[in-house]
């Protein structure tokens, strides 16, 4: 243990500290000077989020089972700035609602420890480092969403997603005690050498994949997405919506195209399944939702179906499709959200029928919803075209012509429920519409941000060539 | 290792521990009682690990360390989960399932 393995820890380190000092913060700063908190905490995740830029070289330490390289740095990046993004738009809400009750730095803490959590996670080389990541990015999402203990249905949300997370947890666990059984070893280098098509083997990786299914939420184990959204805080449900998501998305698809290789013809049926199961109940559900953040939760239930498109060719075509989508992704559900989130929070509501007229009184807010639901949507100037273009197309270089099929008339189903609420916010008129408001300078810079994400991603071609390049790393 | 006692006796053990915890969790109808179906479920696995390692590959200790592991993420679960539910119940007097339906579908 030199001073190098600091430098390749460097961001696990800087984020750690922050929280810590935010602990320290809590203690000492006085009750009535709390509101600093937020900036204090903004401030320092803006440096944490530029640091990150910093080169990382490929190494590995821990005998293994921490490694990095420029790909997950890559990732590492993006969830960065998706959680600056989402406590910019979620700064207003936590100044005027979370101070109040006294726990504006639980929600720091929490966050950034569950992001930190994400970084152990997507960096695992073992089993066991992938296990304990995956709880602590799990442990305090669970509290994030039961943390408005005032309400019943947050803490109704939280009893749901922590007895779910928990079932999910155990049932990989046994999975990777098969896993372990069959090969004798719990480094993913180990395993990949050793590991057999055979009924144990295949037994423990279903089982284990179940338990990343859960996070993702894929088909058979999305039973608790809506009711969490619904009841959770937004900028937990957006946390979980992009940032869990997107991280869970990232490490299945390590294991599927380095670990589990060896059984490969076998998981590529069970993810044709799923992906099917997936796009179409997400978006039949999503059909029928009034409140928005069920709308939401439906909707990035079927977005996880599309990411299986990706996930299902196993070539540096699909590693690459898969990064670049979860990146639009994320910018454009946070900018879904982050409307929901600034009207939630100037009139407390939450359903479809109240955006009706908004574009006569917020015309700027109705612009920022109806790109964000273009780009959910795939319509093709903005950046979520390109993102499923380009899926559709990595599942269509192995040969999966009827799934792409499937796919394309699903986009038009989910077409049809974001027009809705287009068409709620420009054509329906309402004789008691959202009143004209300005939200505070954080929120607008986070909008601004998502929609510049929205805009520029797809058109920016050296990025996705950056990504292609880097995406060799696992497919050897 | 136990003397008369094979891997295939313990292994059968705990695939119907990890079972009557799936089974639990499914048909409880009291959120304490489906905490335990988890607990059964984490300690099931973690037994595994245990018995694997023995067994098996007595060379490494790798599975007794996962198992250690194992049973202080299931203490701090457990912690959060009992929590959680305590703040149900001061809102609505009950833990039992039927009671934390008001979202549904």
């Amino acid at each position: 243990m030199d001073f190098n393995s600091f430098i390749i820890l460097r961001q696990e380190i800087l984020l750690l500290a922050i929280t810590l000092g935010l602990v320290v913060g809590e203690i000492f700063i006085p009750k009535n000077k709390k509101r600093y908190i937020v900036h204090l905490a903004l401030f320092l995740f803006g440096i944490h989020t530029i640091v990150g830029f910093c080169n990382i070289e490929e190494s590995s330490l821990f005998g293994g089972m921490f490694r990095t390289n420029n790909m997950i740095h890559l990732f590492k990046n993006i969830l960065n700035v998706g959680v600056f993004v989402l406590l910019l738009q979620s700064a207003d809400w936590i100044q005027e609602k979370v101070i109040g009750q006294n726990k504006g730095t639980e929600f720091f803490i929490l966050m950034f420890s569950s992001l930190l959590g994400m970084y152990f996670m997507i960096s695992s080389g073992d089993f066991l480092m992938f296990f304990i990541g995956l709880e602590l990015s799990t442990l305090p999402v669970a509290a994030l969403v039961a943390l408005e203990t005032s309400k019943r249905i947050s803490s109704e949300a939280g009893v749901k997603f922590i007895l779910s997370a928990g079932l999910a947890t155990g049932v990989s666990l046994f999975g990777i005690s098969l896993l372990y059984a069959a090969t004798g070893s719990i480094y993913y280098n180990d395993v990949m050498t050793t590991l057999t098509s055979n009924n144990l083997t295949l037994l423990g990786s279903i089982l284990f994949f179940s338990g990343l299914a859960f996070k993702i939420s894929l088909v058979p184990f999305h039973f608790w997405t809506a009711d969490v959204y619904e009841g959770a805080p937004i900028s937990t449900a957006s946390y979980l919506s992009v940032i869990s998501k997107g991280a869970a998305v990232f490490i299945l698809m390590i294991l599927l195209f380095t670990v589990l290789k060896p059984l490969m013809h076998i998981w590529q049926t069970i993810i044709y399944v799923i992906a099917v199961a997936t796009m179409f109940i997400g978006n039949l559900f999503a059909l029928r939702q009034q409140n928005m953040k069920r709308f939401l939760a439906f909707s990035s239930i079927a977005q996880a179906g599309f990411i299986l498109l990706g996930l299902i060719s196993g070539t540096q075509l699909g590693t690459a499709t898969i990064v670049y989508f979860v990146l639009i992704y994320i910018f454009s559900n946070l900018a879904a959200f982050g409307v929901v989130q600034a009207i939630s929070l100037q009139t407390g509501k939450e359903n479809r029928d109240d955006y009706n007229g908004l574009y006569r009184t917020n015309p700027n807010l109705s612009l920022v919803m109806m790109l964000a639901l273009f780009s959910l949507a795939g319509i093709p100037p903005v950046a979520g075209f390109f993102g499923k273009f380009f899926l559709f197309a990595a599942a269509a270089s192995k040969g999966y012509y009827f799934l792409v099929f499937l796919a394309v008339v699903n986009v038009t189903i989910s077409l049809y429920y974001y027009l809705l609420v287009i068409r709620a916010m420009f054509i329906r008129k309402s004789e008691d519409p959202i009143p004209f408001f300005k939200s505070k300078i954080y929120m607008r810079l986070g909008l601004i941000i998502a929609v510049i994400g929205i805009l520029v991603l797809g058109l920016y071609s050296p990025l996705y060539d950056y990504i292609f390049e880097l995406s060799t790393i696992f497919n050897k | 290792m136990i003397a008369g006692i094979s891997i295939y006796e313990i292994l059968t053990l705990t695939s119907i521990l990890f079972f009557i915890g799936i089974y639990g969790f499914i048909t409880r109808k009291n959120l304490i009682s489906i905490l335990i179906s988890i607990e059964l479920i984490l300690n099931a696995s973690a037994i595994n690990f245990v018995v694997i390692n023995k067994y098996l590959y007595p060379e490494v200790l790798q599975g007794v360390f996962f198992s250690i592991f194992i049973i202080a993420v299931a203490a701090a679960e457990t912690a959060l989960a009992v929590a959680i539910i305590i703040n149900l119940y001061r809102q609505i007097s009950s833990v039992e399932v039927k009671d934390t339906e008001i979202m549904k579908y």
